[in-house]
């Protein structure tokens, strides 16, 4: 199994989600996030699987999967960059920070490198504005960053 | 834990805690918000607890996670209390002279004092700081002093006094009337009188009614929401508490932007926490008020913070607006009355049932009451949270409080009201903060985020910034905002791109009037007036743009040159190895220049030049000077 | 139901409470262009070329009339120059992302946009969600949604993969205003499209006449709902 695809998703443990959240459609977006939490993404059989179990369509599922940028319905790469383009980072030059890593990387902003390693994201405000420009990589913040230190970064994830 | 079943209960507990504590007792305050967790506070609270351990003063010495003091610039923050010395940048290798010295031997520790940057002394103590002094931090205050996570520091500050005076001297009318009577105004952009609205969804029909917290704050630069929502969660709990007694709701919704993931886990904490203590639940303090909440993420979208659309993403749909023509107060969440308040709002109640009316409208202007708290961020010295009184003037916070621009550069404009506010320039700096007086000049006070810009920021850039911003926020239902957006956007990006024509200003004034008035709801109905001020204010920059093919703040890449001064040049390599598409020529000893041709503009060469040698330059609106000829370039050193 | 007098266009009239501004106005035949509205589903108030402008006390506003309800004293101006460069744009809006579009050039003649400054496009779907909201409400089956966000939005099969919810009645393509969503009956097939998805049906062939006539999916479907027997529909209406 190629790496950064997530495991398979397993019906049981998209029952026991199920059951966590009693099976109410309004908390879709909440079982979508335990479901991207556990899987890396949002398998097609895992919104088949809450569509049944909510008794919701499964183009209501998708529509909103497709809607928010947090959730991913194709495969996420292993390790998650997101780069804070909030007017605060904006100002302090965020867009030289986020061409630094689309260079680095090899990808566009929202894709996912070849090889299954990074996902390279744009974030519209993390709320660390004082620290301007900001980069995260799995949950791990760098602050006051500059497009010298992106690939220093980047180079300790494997 | 048994539950507190009466306000006396707690009171009890509350004495209990503060007897089994020692004022006089050394507390280490570290900051541990997610601004400082970006600067590595993690370790310096690790090893804080090493030295603490090492100099053998474990159970005599606290260490406390607490939340944000607001003053992230010079992060990672340290109070050591009692004595409430500030530390500011302190890095790990610091903690064992802190612990020695300032623990031990209750001596300062110099070099991490606050100094001032004119006149250079050193401050030890908020009360002296300009930053701090300057604000009036009714809801920030609390932060240094207490563990977002430990429920008990909230009690020993008197924290859920409010509700037991609530419920058990006040009808839930009475609060509601002080609440109003207090006149404040929603906090999270709309200034809408809370008072009114909580009467509207009290007096509508329906038996079963909601209250919500919106802590989405999309606002990007804006995290004031963040600071009291992971810094002193249990002051939000007890506002929505409180309101929801007033409102007559037994069912609270807390939405949290799915960006605050610290957030949302320390809220986790205190909700259980509060229903441990029995702040939550059935008949809460003896009363017969019931009331219980939970926590719903957000997953990405700006538009979803709107309220309606909120409402409908806690429904479980597609978290889109509504048509608003019947009021979300009477008809929200599954068409129940539902009354929605920001993070701020709510914080904001606790200290108007304690302190009472009277007290919260002798603070600020006639028409905007109390503190607010605002994000001063961009190009400010002193970037991070203040809390101040309505009514401070623009000049004040940015100066005063925010120590002015940094590296001697002119001011240009602050954006206040985030995508829906505008910019204001310099000639009304002197405007007091105040929710009818910021839309009197096209901005507003939105829910508090204050961008500070100087003189090389190109006023045309950030016009594109924000409305690509909401291009991409938009939810796409309405054809006005939609298509009108994405147009707007096209013309300014062929304008920062150099090709800008006549008639494009015109053209996005008549888009941006018809965007504002037909749109559903407000995203796109405030979304113009960053384009409406920018051109108000700024036309000359568009002008300079269309007309020159200029950018007067040498921002837009596709109208400036860098260019490597040969005189200040010295041949080091460091931009030629850097350069990404190899645009430089030179070699050992022999001055470099840029090919024109090549050169993508991405500014690194720039950004890596040693700065004693300052070599490369920005040039806008005039030719590129050709590189010298081969034979001025090679630089003789060494002997003669 | 209680009942308000307004004034719509100089004209009084009374309408029933929780009607909309656009049904009071139907009523007296004051005509507002509408694009995402259908009597027959909930409205939307998506294309806000329905705007109309209010009046009270001194102040004027701009709404949708598909969805303002109904109140005691409204003045409604249907036409005013504000309401019509609001349609005028939104029109030369849409012109450019459906430059083909029949409806979309109909009101343009209408309102005199003779050309759009901008770029032009090549859809065919206005986004109305009419055909969303018929699969909904009529068909009752959520075979089809609006995916994806802002200028990216389109009217999409989950996966934009043939659509297992879908009966194939039709609902869909019958209210499409543009005819981005085709129907076609194809011999023992019928297929339902839109730009970027297709669903096809077998047609269930009448036991008597031999003809081809509805969607096997769909007389499931209601054969299910309905509590009928295994052979209801074996035979054609015409036959039966």
């Amino acid at each position: 199994m190629p790496e950064g695809l997530a495991k398979e998703v397993k019906r049981e443990e998209i029952e026991a989600l199920l059951d966590k959240y009693k099976r109410q459609p309004s908390q879709l977006i909440s079982i979508l996030h335990d479901i991207q939490a556990k899987y890396n993404w949002l398998p097609k059989e895992a919104l088949v699987q809450i569509s049944e179990g909510m008794d919701i369509p499964l183009s209501r599922a998708y529509s909103v999967a497709s809607f928010y940028k947090a959730f991913k319905i194709t495969p996420r790469g292993r390790h998650l960059v997101r780069i804070c383009l909030g007017t605060a980072c904006h100002v302090r030059g965020g867009v030289r920070i986020m061409e630094k890593a689309e260079e680095v990387l090899g990808v566009d902003g929202g894709e996912t490198t070849p090889d299954m390693k990074f996902t390279l994201e744009r974030v519209n405000c993390l709320g660390c504005c004082a620290l301007g420009p900001v980069m995260v990589v799995d949950g791990e913040y760098h602050g006051k960053i500059v497009p010298t230190k992106v690939e220093e970064i980047l180079k300790n994830y494997d | 834990m048994p539950k507190l079943n009466s306000p006396a209960e707690l009171e009890e507990l509350r004495q209990d805690i503060l007897s089994r504590r020692e004022p006089n007792k050394p507390c280490i305050a570290i900051c541990a918000g997610t601004g400082c967790r970006a600067l590595g506070c993690d370790r310096v609270i690790a090893t804080f607890k090493e030295e603490v351990r090492k100099q053998g003063l474990v159970g005599k010495v606290d260490i406390k996670e607490t939340g944000c003091p607001g003053f992230c610039e010079k992060g990672t923050v340290v109070v050591i209390y009692p004595q409430g010395i500030c530390y500011f940048q302190v890095k790990p290798e610091d903690a064992a002279e802190v612990v020695s010295q300032t623990i031990v031997a209750h001596k300062v520790v110099d070099h991490l004092l606050y100094i001032d940057p004119i006149t250079n002394e050193k401050a030890a103590y908020e009360k002296d700081i300009p930053f701090y002094k300057n604000q009036m931090r009714l809801l920030l205050g609390n932060n240094s002093k207490l563990d977002p996570r430990s429920i008990d520091d909230y009690i020993a500050l008197g924290g859920y006094s409010a509700l037991a005076k609530a419920l058990s001297q006040m009808t839930s009318e009475q609060v509601l009337e002080e609440v109003d009577k207090a006149k404040l105004r929603g906090r999270g952009g709309g200034g809408f009188p809370a008072g009114r609205k909580w009467k509207t969804t009290r007096n509508a029909p329906g038996e079963i009614k909601y209250v919500i917290v919106n802590c989405d704050e999309g606002d990007p630069g804006a995290f004031m929401d963040r600071a009291i929502m992971e810094g002193n969660p249990h002051s939000v709990l007890e506002g929505l508490i409180i309101g929801a007694y007033a409102i007559g709701s037994c069912e609270g919704f807390i939405y949290v932007r799915e960006e605050y993931p610290l957030a949302v886990e320390n809220l986790n904490i205190a909700i259980k926490q509060a229903e441990d203590y029995g702040f939550l639940g059935e008949n809460i303090l003896g009363s017969d008020f019931n009331f219980t909440v939970s926590i719903y993420r957000g997953a990405g979208a700006f538009v979803s913070g709107e309220s309606s659309a909120l409402m409908t993403a806690i429904e479980g749909k597609v978290g889109e607006p509504r048509s608003k023509y019947i009021h979300t107060s009477e008809k929200g969440i599954w068409d129940r009355p539902s009354n929605l308040n920001n993070v701020e709002t709510w914080a904001n109640v606790p200290p108007i049932i304690n302190n009472g009316a009277d007290w919260f409208t002798s603070i600020g202007t006639e028409g905007s009451k109390g503190t607010k708290i605002f994000s001063l961020v961009g190009k400010v010295n002193n970037t991070g949270l203040v809390e101040v009184p309505m009514g401070m003037t623009l000049r004040d916070i940015i100066y005063k409080i925010g120590g002015g621009i940094p590296e001697g550069k002119k001011f240009k404009a602050v954006q206040t009201g985030g995508p829906s506010g505008g910019v204001i320039p310099e000639q009304f700096l002197d405007t007091l903060v105040d929710y009818d007086e910021l839309i009197k000049l096209g901005s507003m006070m939105g829910s508090g985020g204050m961008i500070v810009m100087d003189e090389d920021t190109c006023m045309v850039d950030i016009a594109r910034y924000f409305i690509d911003f909401l291009n991409d926020e938009s939810c796409g239902k309405c054809a006005p905002c939609r298509e009108g957006l994405k147009q707007m956007l096209k013309i300014l990006n062929r304008i920062t791109q150099g090709e800008g024509k006549e008639g494009d200003i015109e053209l996005l004034e008549e888009l941006s009037r018809i965007v504002a008035d037909s749109s559903l709801c407000a995203l796109g109905g405030t979304a113009p007036n960053s384009v409406l001020t920018t051109i108000k204010y700024f036309r000359d920059e568009y002008e300079a743009h269309i007309k020159e093919k200029r950018c007067p703040a040498k921002v837009c890449r596709s109208l400036l040159s860098y260019y490597i001064d040969p005189e200040k040049c010295q041949a080091c390599l460091i931009c030629l190895r850097n350069c990404p598409v190899g645009a430089i020529n030179g070699g050992k000893n022999l001055i470099h220049y840029i090919d024109q041709e090549k050169c993508t503009r991405c500014g690194t060469c720039m950004e890596v030049c040693p700065s004693r040698f300052n070599a490369v330059e920005k040039i806008a609106g005039q030719a590129v000077p050709e590189p010298p000829l081969q034979e001025a370039r090679v630089i003789h050193r060494g002997k003669s | 139901m209680k009942e308000v007098t307004l004034n719509i266009d100089g004209k009084e009239t009374k309408a029933k409470e929780g009607m909309t501004i656009l049904e009071a106005a139907k009523e007296i035949g004051v005509r507002i262009p509408t694009l995402c509205y259908h009597e027959g589903l909930s409205p939307y108030g998506a294309c806000r070329i329905c705007s109309v402008e209010i009046f009270r006390d001194k102040r004027s506003r701009v709404v949708a009339s598909c969805t303002y309800p109904v109140e005691e004293g409204l003045v409604v101006k249907t036409d005013t120059e504000r309401i019509i460069d609001i349609r005028k744009m939104i029109i030369e809006l849409l012109l450019a992302r459906c430059p083909n579009v029949k409806v979309i050039q109909d009101l343009a003649l209408e309102y005199g946009v003779k050309e759009t400054r901008f770029e032009l496009e090549n859809e065919n779907c206005i986004l109305c969600g009419l055909c969303v909201r018929a699969c909904e409400e009529i068909a009752g089956v959520g075979a089809i949604s609006l995916v994806n966000r802002g200028t990216r939005r389109e009217v999409a099969t989950p996966y934009y993969e043939p659509s297992t919810a879908c009966i194939g009645c039709g609902s869909c393509a019958y209210v499409c205003p543009t005819g981005a969503i085709r129907m076609e009956d194809k011999g023992d097939t019928r297929i339902v499209q839109g730009s970027n998805w297709k669903t096809e049906f077998k047609l269930k062939k009448c036991e008597v006449c031999g003809n081809y006539w509805a969607p096997e999916a769909q007389l499931e479907y209601i054969r299910e709902k309905a509590n009928l027997p295994p052979d209801f529909f074996d035979v054609c209406p015409n036959c039966k």
